[in-house]
């Protein structure tokens, strides 16, 4: 964003505009703390589970536990799934900026389906993981971890149908897309930890 | 520091970016798992190199919107050196034979543990003391100009200043070469890179040069 500074004109009327020392969007600059304080809460729950682990009397020649196994192919399908969702609101944050509406409402609508694939497909995966949270603390940290991030899916996919509904009711433009970009960045995130939880809980 | 989530495109680069840094942590684990801690350590310290601004780029510059009035702007940053005989030589010679409106930005220095505690009472008070004694001496030698205290980057105090008081000239004013901290940290040369207007550096020789 290149600092712009404008003339003060003399018919203005009113308080002076504010200076601000952050060159970020006070909208952005919100968005950017609630993430961080984001990713410190999906810190703690990644120490736990590498705690877990790392305690694991078997750990790391057989994780998880026998006779335990966790659903790797299927929750690779997932990641899949949800990195491409991340392709698609860029396609809708781009196709904006380009003033293309269309692109816009086709990339939010994928991504809000492919989103919901994901909370689908996990659900199903919760049912036939053949574990459950009683059946010791690797459970536990596993439906932690997963049912967390699940949760933060579900909160960026409200964000996302409220930006759709805007964006069929005919709001943003390319100079004006602050609530589509901003849940964009949302989604981001949630695909960043969705990829730093599969590596570390499935692939690891 | 760069904010790596400073917009959408940024944020994705960031998606981008895990997924490859995190397929060569899961390669360098499976070959072994020491290597794959180690290529993570590197992809950490790569991160946060980057983060915190990786080598020094061209800042994007600055677009500085002037109104077509008769009255010069003149927006000068310094600190102590603002009473400087040079200095008021200078903004006589800009203002002469047309009305001037000078704006003196004298920014907040504070150490690097004051600002990340926000304690910055001590040196934005120090900076008015230091404002009120250059507007006198600017007033005593002929210069209508008026003040305020900016951020403790000078760069930063520019820029804000530039929002509100689009000047025609800056003027930076600074000790000689080898006491001036400012030009240790390039400041003059900067403020030329990031704003389209003139910058003139003005050098102090001393303080009793300006009694």
């Amino acid at each position: 964003m290149s600092a712009h500074a404008e003339a003060a004109g003399h018919e203005h009327h009113g308080p002076p505009m504010a200076n601000r020392s952050s060159r970020l969007d006070p909208a952005t600059l919100g968005m950017f703390l609630f993430i961080a304080s984001e990713a410190m809460l999906f810190g703690a729950f990644f120490t736990a589970y590498f705690f877990v682990r790392v305690v694991n009397p078997d750990a790391p020649a057989t994780w998880p536990p026998p006779p335990y196994h966790f659903p790797i192919f299927v929750a690779g399908v997932n990641t899949a799934i949800l990195v491409t969702s991340s392709f698609t609101i860029h396609w809708a944050t781009q196709a904006i900026k380009r003033n293309d509406r269309n692109g816009m409402r086709a990339g939010l609508v994928v991504t809000i389906l492919l989103g919901s694939a994901f909370l689908l497909t996990q659900m199903v995966e919760y049912a036939h993981v053949g574990f459950n949270t009683g059946d010791g603390a690797f459970a536990s940290v596993f439906f932690g971890l997963t049912g967390l991030h699940g949760a933060h899916v579900f909160v960026g996919l409200s964000l996302l149908t409220i930006a759709a509904v805007r964006a069929f009711k005919g709001h943003f433009s390319a100079e004006h897309h602050h609530g589509l970009e901003i849940p964009s960045i949302y989604w981001h995130f949630v695909d960043v930890m969705w990829i730093v939880v599969y590596f570390a809980v499935y692939i690891l | 520091m760069k904010n790596p989530l400073r917009d959408e495109a940024s944020a994705f680069r960031v998606v981008v970016l895990t997924l490859g840094g995190a397929v060569l942590v899961a390669l360098g684990a499976w070959i072994n798992t020491w290597l794959g801690v180690v290529v993570f350590l590197v992809l950490v310290g790569v991160a946060l190199f980057a983060i915190r601004g990786g080598m020094r780029q061209r800042p994007t510059q600055a677009h500085v919107v002037h109104d077509d009035g008769p009255t010069r702007k003149i927006l000068v940053v310094a600190n102590e050196t603002v009473a400087g005989g040079e200095l008021h030589e200078l903004l006589g010679r800009k203002a002469k034979g047309v009305s001037e409106d000078v704006l003196v930005v004298c920014p907040a220095l504070n150490s690097k543990l004051n600002t990340w505690t926000s304690d910055e009472d001590g040196a934005r008070a120090a900076a008015q003391g230091r404002l009120d004694s250059s507007l006198t001496r600017l007033r005593e030698a002929g210069i209508a100009a008026r003040g305020e205290i900016g951020d403790g980057d000078p760069l930063q105090a520019l820029e804000d200043a530039l929002r509100v008081f689009p000047a025609d000239e800056v003027v930076v004013s600074t000790h000689p070469p080898g006491r001036s901290n400012w030009l240790e940290q390039g400041v003059v040369e900067q403020a030329r890179l990031r704003f389209d207007v003139p910058v003139t550096h003005v050098v102090v020789e001393s303080l009793s040069d300006s009694t």
